[in-house]
């Protein structure tokens, strides 16, 4: 920018907007086809599920559906009962999320915050179970509850949360207890507050975040999970909303309006939870990949 | 006796001793947070109260049962069943190694096998390089910052088997959206999930919809890179590819290696979309190998080699990791950590 001269300062001041920075165009040109890239797919299946089954095969597509067919959503809905999916979803998902807080935070606390002999042992032990792929458990496990008749009934899904199915939760929750300080139980001992007590009058309360992060990841894992579901649910009353698309999938297979609609309705809950909790989505993402 | 202090119970990269990081199996719990464990052993606990160590062992109890009933034994079990014969109605039938010696006869063992080693080799990258990509975008403290990272995180989030009937509709050879767009460049689309040649690199080009958390994630390590380096970089002449060379990427490497590792692992367990999408068609060209472990287990009852396929499995991706570990000291990078080459 050329300096002002004292003869020009009367005048209307020079363009004050900085300079274009071209790399930050550029990014944001780059971004936003991105994020179109994203977005279509989306955009694609939202149209396909509100055109008659007339309009559903054009090329070029036409992304905005003329007539638009809402009746799409109650057919596909009532084609299969999906309030009774979306019931076992969300019954599944309490359930899950109960025990595995209850269990995974407990454990986490006395790995955090209790001295014993045996800890650091069996913390290692968490770490290595967190490597296991699903594959090596999955056909014992079944024969477990074949044997134990559950086969057929939520159980087999249910209970192992109880236990403290899932070592990255014990992980995630350590690590936040971790941060938490060791004055603070030290107090509450010296007052005379039992282990439990420190643990659900001072730990639980001030760690409403990491509670909050691993209920989002249960309810998301739950609406996501597939094979455990397909090989334990048998009986049709207690599918999952993933397990009744799969057989929507099977049974409407050339009526894609529907489909679409079918797996639209899917989706909805889960964008819905995100945008209003995608903070705790993120920070649970993050905190898997880069906590040390 | 000092107790230690906040800084030194989540301690960064530098307090993790050196010697034991060049073990692979170390390094990689270290991600996992070993961190404070390490501190553990230097700091032992002065005196254990009775007490506290009962109440600990009963709030440890719940997994300590998980884990001998719902991961430790069924492992072991699994390990055991790989040598019979076994369909759950009658009684199992031993048979040594038999089921190892069936899979070497097996073709659609090997069909599975190199599906999903093709598909993490092809996948596993690309989704490194086009999430790193963007989240280095979004690093370039730009605005809409949050828009951006919404949209592009948004579609790892929806369940999968939704995902994969959405994407059969999207991928049709006649009505699909990738179509269309190709025939805007004038280039006739092929069947993508129709046709052999076609039907894995479609669900390679899938999964990469899916690569928002892994963006998040570098998201988060680019935005712990200290500024000084790249203003030091700058003063030292250093222009822009310079600076990603020599300053983001060996800043990341650790994300990176956890992100390979991770992705990897997840490769071997793709099923919902090959199952839902192909059915492990046309000609076999999608089998992964979890859906061929699913059909020998719950189709053809055969748990025997199905946990014989299982161990594979573990011991396939076990030896992959290793190496990756193995061959990583190359290019991670740790802060903290004094190379003598």
């Amino acid at each position: 920018m050329t300096p002002l001269t004292a003869g020009s300062s009367f005048k209307a001041p020079p363009e004050r907007h900085r300079p274009i920075d071209w790399a930050k165009v550029l990014a944001h040109i780059i971004l936003i086809a991105g994020s179109i890239m994203f977005l279509m797919p989306f955009i694609y299946v939202l149209s396909t599920s509100l055109k008659t089954a007339g309009d559903v095969y054009t090329f070029p597509p036409e992304f905005i559906p003329d007539p638009i067919a809402w009746e799409n959503y109650p057919e596909a809905l009532t084609a299969m009962p999906f309030d009774v999916f979306f019931l076992n979803t969300i019954l599944l998902a309490l359930g899950r999320i109960i025990g595995l807080t209850l269990s995974c935070s407990l454990a986490g606390f006395a790995f955090a915050k209790l001295r014993w002999r045996g800890r650091n042992t069996l913390f290692f032990v968490v770490l290595l179970t967190l490597m296991i792929p699903v594959e090596v458990t999955l056909i014992p496990r079944y024969i477990l509850f074949s044997k134990l008749g559950w086969v057929g009934s939520f159980a087999p899904l249910l209970v192992p949360g109880f236990f403290a199915e899932n070592a990255f939760f014990v992980f995630l929750f350590r690590q936040f207890f971790m941060t938490m300080g060791q004055d603070i139980i030290d107090a509450g001992r010296i007052d005379g507050c039992s282990f439990i007590g420190l643990f659900w009058r001072i730990i639980a309360p001030n760690a409403k975040p990491v509670f909050a992060v691993v209920a989002i990841y249960i309810i998301q894992n739950n609406w996501n999970s597939f094979l455990l579901p397909m090989i334990y649910l048998t009986d049709r009353a207690k599918y999952t909303l993933a397990l009744g698309l799969r057989l929507f999938n099977e049974q409407y297979y050339s009526q894609t309006h529907l489909l679409m609609a079918a797996s639209v309705f899917v989706v909805i809950p889960i964008v819905i939870l995100f945008f209003f909790m995608q903070r705790y989505f993120i920070q649970g993402v993050v905190f898997t990949g880069s906590k040390g | 006796m000092a107790r230690p202090k906040k800084s030194q119970e989540n301690p960064g990269f530098a307090t993790f001793s050196c010697s034991l990081k060049n073990c692979p199996v170390v390094s990689s719990l270290w991600w996992k947070g070993l961190g404070g464990y390490s501190l553990n052993l230097i700091f032992k606990p002065k005196r254990l109260s009775f007490w506290e160590s009962l109440n600990a062992w009963i709030f440890v109890a719940p997994w300590i049962l998980g884990f001998i009933f719902f991961t430790g034994g069924p492992i072991l079990a699994s390990f055991v069943i790989s040598f019979t014969e076994w369909d759950i109605v009658n009684p199992p039938v031993w048979t040594g190694l038999g089921n190892y010696a069936l899979m070497l006869s097996d073709p659609l063992f090997f069909q599975s096998l190199k599906v999903t080693t093709i598909y993490a080799l092809a996948a596993v990258p690309l989704q490194i390089v086009v999430g790193l990509f963007i989240a280095i975008l979004l690093n370039t403290k730009i605005r809409l910052i949050g828009v951006y990272r919404t949209l592009f995180y948004l579609p790892a989030v929806l369940p999968i088997v939704s995902v994969a009937v959405m994407w059969r509709w999207i991928l049709s050879r006649d009505w699909g959206l990738i179509n269309w767009f190709l025939s805007v460049f004038g280039v006739y689309g092929p069947g993508w999930l129709s046709e052999p040649e076609w039907a894995l690199p479609a669900l390679i080009l899938m999964s990469l919809w899916g690569v928002g958390s892994g963006m998040l994630i570098y998201l988060a390590g680019l935005q712990g890179i200290p500024t000084d380096l790249y203003e030091a970089a700058k003063v030292d002449g250093a222009g822009a590819w310079a600076s990603f060379f020599y300053v983001t990427l060996p800043m990341i490497s650790p994300v990176i290696l956890f992100q390979l590792v991770v992705g990897l692992i997840a490769a071997f367990q793709v099923f919902a979309q090959p199952f839902i999408m192909t059915q492990g068609g046309p000609q076999n060209s999608t089998l992964f190998y979890l859906l061929h472990l699913f059909r020998n287990a719950f189709e053809f009852f055969r748990m025997g080699y199905a946990s014989a396929l299982s161990w594979v499995l573990f011991l396939y991706i076990a030896v992959l990791t290793l190496l990756i570990f193995r061959f990583s000291a190359a290019w991670v990078f740790y802060e903290g950590e004094i190379k003598n080459e």
